[in-house]
């Protein structure tokens, strides 16, 4: 590249405010005139929306308590009678302390400190015991399948044991890991697990185990423009430069005229900048009050219930803190 | 070692180093596997809990 210093020339560094002047001032009756909340996808677990006029300090806030402050339960506390596999015990509780668990969080409470009691109200216990063992019917066979009995332990095979009154108040299907399949270790004839497993609320800040989502993320709106016309085989290159969508051709006197289709999908690749006679066509700016977030779940709540939980964690911080002040004075 | 005496008489499980047999060895028994005549033994894992943090 000749071209020393592309954000100064390209703009690719400069946010392009959207029409108006982005106000450093917050005022509430501004925020509720410019602000809109689009949602673009919803499925169970996984969402799209986008919160438009709204301040960088907000939309991070809420990434930031998504990931770390949104609680679920997860295995905590491995309690092992037996363990004659070839995984040494303490990688095997941690990797049961990764599965995720499909239980309401709201439905129980934090446990008090580390050392008090177990009660119903704040931890779930699961059951895991099996023992491997030839497959006497099968001796042509070398699939392992056939030949072993029980040689694959999965998280299907964790078993709930209700403590007290849990029986009754929970049903037997909401209690259980979220995936089926999860490979939890894998046995040979003889070899035997015996352990117990004491989950409990808790939140990402903790350990990650805690956290409701995979990602939670959000980027801002990507805005392209077109400098001049860009024709024929050039507007062919220019294309392929962005991600598919984001530039169309369209047809007009016979000619090729590249245009601008869709620029919010953009992966803002830079590639135009490898075509000398191309860079100068375009400007590649970002959106400053649009945030696109996407927020995919791991399965305990679903994407637009973590949300709601974080803004009403917020609100409860924010509330904390104005108490704390008027203490203060 | 007051248990010692009384389970002398009882005979504890072994496992053999070679071929993995569960062998039950008394005292003042030879050591060696009834299955494959290996001479190296390993005692079992303990049946006492061990708790682990799932982190």
């Amino acid at each position: 590249m000749s071209n020393k210093e592309p954000g100064l020339i390209s703009l690719e560094y400069k946010n392009v405010r959207a029409g108006k002047e982005l106000d450093t001032t917050w005022t509430y009756k501004k925020f509720q005139e410019n602000f809109r909340v689009v949602i673009v996808r919803c499925e169970n677990y996984e969402m799209e929306f986008d919160l438009i006029g709204i301040h960088p300090f907000l939309a991070n806030a809420f990434r930031r308590i998504m990931i770390s402050d949104v609680p679920t339960m997860a295995i905590e506390k491995v309690h092992i009678y037996n363990n004659t596999s070839v995984m040494q015990d303490e990688i095997l509780a941690h990797r049961l302390g990764l599965v995720p668990l499909k239980a309401d969080p709201g439905l129980f409470e934090f446990k008090e400190s580390e050392t008090s009691e177990a009660t119903a109200q704040d931890t779930l216990q699961f059951e895991l015991k099996m023992k491997c063992s030839k497959n006497k019917e099968n001796k042509d066979s070398s699939r392992h399948d056939d030949i072993y009995k029980n040689h694959h332990v999965l998280s299907k095979h964790i078993k709930w044991m209700p403590i007290g009154n849990q029986a009754e108040l929970h049903k037997e299907e909401n209690i259980r890991p979220i995936h089926d399949d999860i490979s939890l270790l894998k046995m040979r004839p003889g070899h035997e697990i015996d352990l117990q497993m004491f989950a409990v609320k808790g939140t990402g800040r903790d350990h990650a185990k805690f956290s409701p989502v995979a990602t939670a993320f959000y980027r801002l709106l990507p805005d392209i423009k077109l400098t001049r016309t860009v024709e024929g085989e050039q507007a062919e290159r220019l294309q392929k430069c962005f991600s598919p969508g984001v530039i169309a051709l369209r047809k007009s006197e016979g000619k090729c005229v590249a245009v601008v289709n869709d620029s919010r999908y953009d992966m803002c690749s830079r590639n135009v900048f490898k075509h000398d006679d191309l860079k100068d066509s375009v400007v590649m700016g970002r959106i400053e009050d649009h945030f696109i977030f996407t927020i995919e779940s791991v399965g305990n709540l679903k994407s637009h219930q973590i949300f709601k939980e974080a803004i009403n964690i917020l609100k409860k911080k924010c509330k904390t803190l104005l108490d704390e002040i008027d203490i203060s004075n | 070692m007051s248990e010692g005496g009384k389970e002398s008489k009882t005979p504890m499980v072994y496992i053999c180093g070679e071929c993995h047999n569960e062998n039950e060895i008394r005292p003042r028994d030879p050591i060696r596997c009834r299955e494959c005549g290996y001479r190296i033994m390993y005692k079992k894992r303990t049946k006492r809990l061990i708790v682990f943090d799932a982190r």
